[in-house]
């Protein structure tokens, strides 16, 4: 019974154990310490948007302007380094910038009722053409000494980053589950009328999930931002995509009331391991898009499968 | 009227999920006759139309149109046949012109072949002028007044050559002239020939338009009449008589002080006016009435899901002013709505999460839920109320209706209500489960709780409530005491003069 509440994480978990055995047979040089290093670097930021993500698609909607919040805050983070404030300062604005952001999307969706695809839709695009406006395209350079990995150097900088990131993902995964807010995030995301009949008011719950979802893309931003000397203005496209699609394949149904932060990090492994491997093995990685739909289109079509088997025995018990 | 039978149904029979709505049931329309067809709500009205319309499939029994029984009906069938149904909403695309709404389901076009605006429009002038309706082919339908929109239905029924209209509540929402255009149109197409049925519970409008009348009560023909033959008290006689089924674990119990009261209590964005109501602790208020008389309505009030805009509502005394579940159930007040499937429960969510939902301040400190508590009292109330399940975190999806309902009940209880709202609790479950939801109803009721509960099942009124308001139009016409209080009496009341 308990494993079967988790077979859809459980499956994308099978799926990424027999592509790390596949791989581990090939290429075990895969598995360098370096390797696995990078790869956890480059990762750990798109762990931090699908958590948001996570919650998102829980409460039944969805945010595609996470990439271009992810740019306006990589961008504030430098500016508000080079601007002479210390960097404990700089993380608290940028975390708070993303809320702010993200409280726009939910003042939007959850107090106006408006939805949720197009209002970050439009949201994707405002930030991403504000930005370009503001910086003129220019990045921001000349950063002062302390903004790369925080001033910590870079070994300790990069285990800042991922251990931070895995604090986040621990942390909501036990709010999620042992909090009444996270139990309010489930109940919205099945059935948001049933939830207001339990004294559960949807609206402010949907309105602080995209507040969350815009402080996590400030923390990703932020911890992307301090490994390199310089803040590109164009960072974050095509984020939403990854972070959707390991939500998506991490079994959290898109349909809002169902899932876990354990299988958003399974996704965010698969999907974002896969391309390297794929190098590793040996196949042109011009595939690894191709790859990656096919994966997300299998998640899908089990969870059309799983569901369906789900509803025949519910008929059967009535 | 002429004498030739033109569609019957015999000996109908349909359950659902073990629930008998029909059970050899019998109608017959002649041609040219306005056939009235009535009985309480869940008499099996609206399954017998749907079987006719060819929407439901019945268990056995067949329908018969000018003595040859239709096989594999559907309502793509039953249109072609010429069996047309209007109800009480009109089922118009609002985006669409009145002319294409006509058209559609009347011209067989391939979806390549070219339109003829010319001759559609034409036809619907042509159809609307034989309704009687002036309206313009070219209007929007969303911009239609509702007995305009009935009109075009009507208007599209015969395009479609109907022989047999089907009518269910067409003048629920009619002014006194709408109705009497609506009337003249009715008895032209009598003349032409069509068969009609028409639905109501505005007795006094039948023998204005009726022929026969037909009575349903729990899934079976009971009588057809004349209508000129029987008076209202006699087709009221007939739709109750209904027997009382099961005891009612009924108690006498120690009733207490006022617990809540409203006074000139209403909602205009609900219709709910002028309600004066008192429920006392160790009380069971019945609320009967017909669908659409208010009832549901006015609990969502109570409950703060529609805001009161008119009167006051007290608790124990004291004036609250209510202005969401959240603070309704902190004021000790509990809502088990009616359609527990959709709202009374969360499908996914674990039978314990269920359970604890309307209460979770109770097992949190710091917004940190006390997870083994929560199993404790999920436990609880799981072997208290004997709700059936291997395992209290199998989501509610996988349990019985009679199962799921008592989840929602457990749900209330734990937030150790003093008002328990109970909207339809037995609705669709089966009599097991019934007779376990009237004992705890009266164990709560011992134990102090005020219970107001809605129902449509007379019986179940009769049998659990110590006071019964009956609603009609949005507001309580009567309130009965058990002693006096009969079947024929609320029904007489909550049907319109």
């Amino acid at each position: 019974m308990k494993l079967n509440r988790y077979k859809r994480e459980l499956s994308a978990a099978a799926a990424y154990a027999a592509l790390l055995i596949v791989v581990a047979i090939i290429a075990p040089s895969f598995f360098s310490t370096t390797n696995l290093r990078d790869l956890a670097l480059n990762n750990a930021p798109v762990l931090l948007v699908a958590i948001g993500m996570t919650t998102v698609i829980l409460v039944a909607q969805i945010d595609i302007s996470v990439g271009s919040q992810f740019a306006v805050a990589s961008v504030a983070a430098g500016v508000l380094a080079k601007s002479g404030m210390t960097m404990p300062v700089v993380v608290a604005l940028v975390v708070l910038i993303g809320a702010a952001m993200g409280s726009l999307n939910g003042a939007l969706i959850g107090w106006l009722r408006l939805p949720s695809i197009i209002v970050t839709l439009a949201m994707l695009v405002a930030w991403r053409d504000a930005l370009r406006w503001t910086t003129g395209g220019e990045w921001v350079q000349d950063l002062p000494a302390h903004f790369q990995w925080l001033g910590l150097g870079q070994s300790l900088g990069q285990w800042l980053i991922v251990i931070a990131s895995l604090l986040m993902l621990i942390f909501f995964a036990w709010t999620l589950r042992n909090m009444a807010a996270g139990r309010a995030v489930y109940a919205v995301g099945s059935d948001a009328e049933a939830a207001r009949l339990a004294g559960i008011e949807p609206t402010r719950v949907t309105f602080f999930v995209f507040v969350l979802m815009g402080a996590l893309v400030g923390l990703a931003a932020l911890l992307n931002a301090i490994r390199f000397s310089t803040v590109p203005s164009n960072a974050g496209v095509g984020l939403e995509l990854k972070a959707i699609a390991a939500v998506v394949v991490g079994g959290t149904a898109i349909t809002g009331g169902r899932g876990t932060l354990i299988g958003t990090l399974i996704g965010v492994a698969l999907l974002g391991t896969i391309g390297t491997a794929l190098t590793f093995i040996g196949i042109n990685p011009f595939w690894e898009k191709a790859i990656q739909g096919a994966i997300i289109l299998a998640a899908l079509g089990s969870d059309f499968v799983l569901g369906r088997v789900e509803r025949m025995r519910a008929a059967h018990v009535n | 009227m002429s004498n030739q039978v033109l569609l019957c149904a015999i000996d109908i029979d349909k359950s659902y999920a073990g629930v008998h709505a029909l059970m050899s049931a019998s109608f017959e329309l002649r041609a040219g006759e306005v056939h009235a067809l009535i009985g309480e709500n869940g008499a099996g009205k609206s399954t017998l139309i749907k079987i006719i319309t060819g929407a439901v499939e019945p268990d056995a029994g067949k329908i018969t149109l000018n003595e040859i029984a239709i096989s594999n009906n559907s309502p793509r069938v039953a249109k072609h046949l010429g069996i047309a149904a209007i109800y009480q909403q009109p089922a118009l695309f609002p985006e669409l012109s009145v002319a294409e709404n006509i058209a559609i389901g009347l011209e067989e076009a391939s979806i390549f072949s070219r339109t003829d605006w010319r001759a559609r429009k034409r036809r619907a002038a042509d159809l609307l002028a034989r309704v009687g309706a002036r309206i313009d082919p070219d209007a929007e339908a969303g911009d239609l007044t509702m007995p305009q929109q009935q009109l075009v239905e009507i208007a599209r029924a015969l395009g479609a050559n109907a022989k047999v209209l089907i009518m269910d509540e067409p003048t629920a929402s009619l002014s006194e002239e709408d109705t009497q255009n609506l009337f003249a149109v009715i008895r032209q197409l009598r003349t032409e020939g069509v068969g009609s049925i028409y639905i109501s519970h505005r007795l006094e409008e039948l023998p204005l338009i009726a022929d026969r009348v037909t009575v349903l009560r729990d899934g079976r023909t009971i009588d057809t009449r004349v209508m000129s033959e029987v008076n209202r008290e006699q087709l009221i006689q007939l739709m109750v008589g209904r027997e009382l089924s099961a005891v009612f674990p009924k108690r006498t119990v120690q009733i207490g002080d006022i617990v809540l009261e409203l006074r000139q209590f209403g909602c205009s964005e609900s219709g709910v006016h002028d309600v004066n109501l008192s429920v006392r602790a160790g009380e069971i208020v019945g609320l009967a009435g017909l669908v659409g008389g208010g009832r549901t309505e006015l609990a969502r009030t109570i409950f703060g899901l529609t805001r009161a805009d008119q009167g006051e509502i007290s608790l124990r005394g004291k004036r609250v002013n209510i202005t969401g579940a959240a603070q309704a159930i902190e004021c000790g007040i509990a809502y088990v709505p009616e359609d527990r499937r959709r709202h009374g429960v969360i499908l996914d969510l674990a039978i314990s999460a269920n359970i604890t939902l309307a209460s979770l301040d109770q097992f949190s400190r710091m917004g940190a839920l006390d997870l083994s508590r929560e199993r404790e009292i999920a436990g609880d109330y799981t072997r208290k109320l004997a709700i059936k399940t291997p395992t209290i975190f199998a989501p509610v999806a996988t349990l019985s209706g009679g199962n799921q309902q008592k989840v929602a009940l457990s749900r209330w209880l734990v937030t150790k209500p003093s008002v328990l709202i109970l909207d339809e609790p037995t609705q669709g479950i089966d009599v097991g489960a019934k007779a376990e939801v009237h004992a705890l109803m009266t164990e709560l009721a011992s134990q102090g709780v005020a219970i107001l509960m809605i129902s449509s099942e007379l019986p179940e009124v009769l049998g659990m409530s110590d006071r019964i308001g009956v609603m009609r139009g949005g507001t309580i016409v009567a309130t009965l005491d058990r002693s006096e209080a009969t079947q024929e009496k609320i029904l007489a009341l909550a049907l319109s003069h």
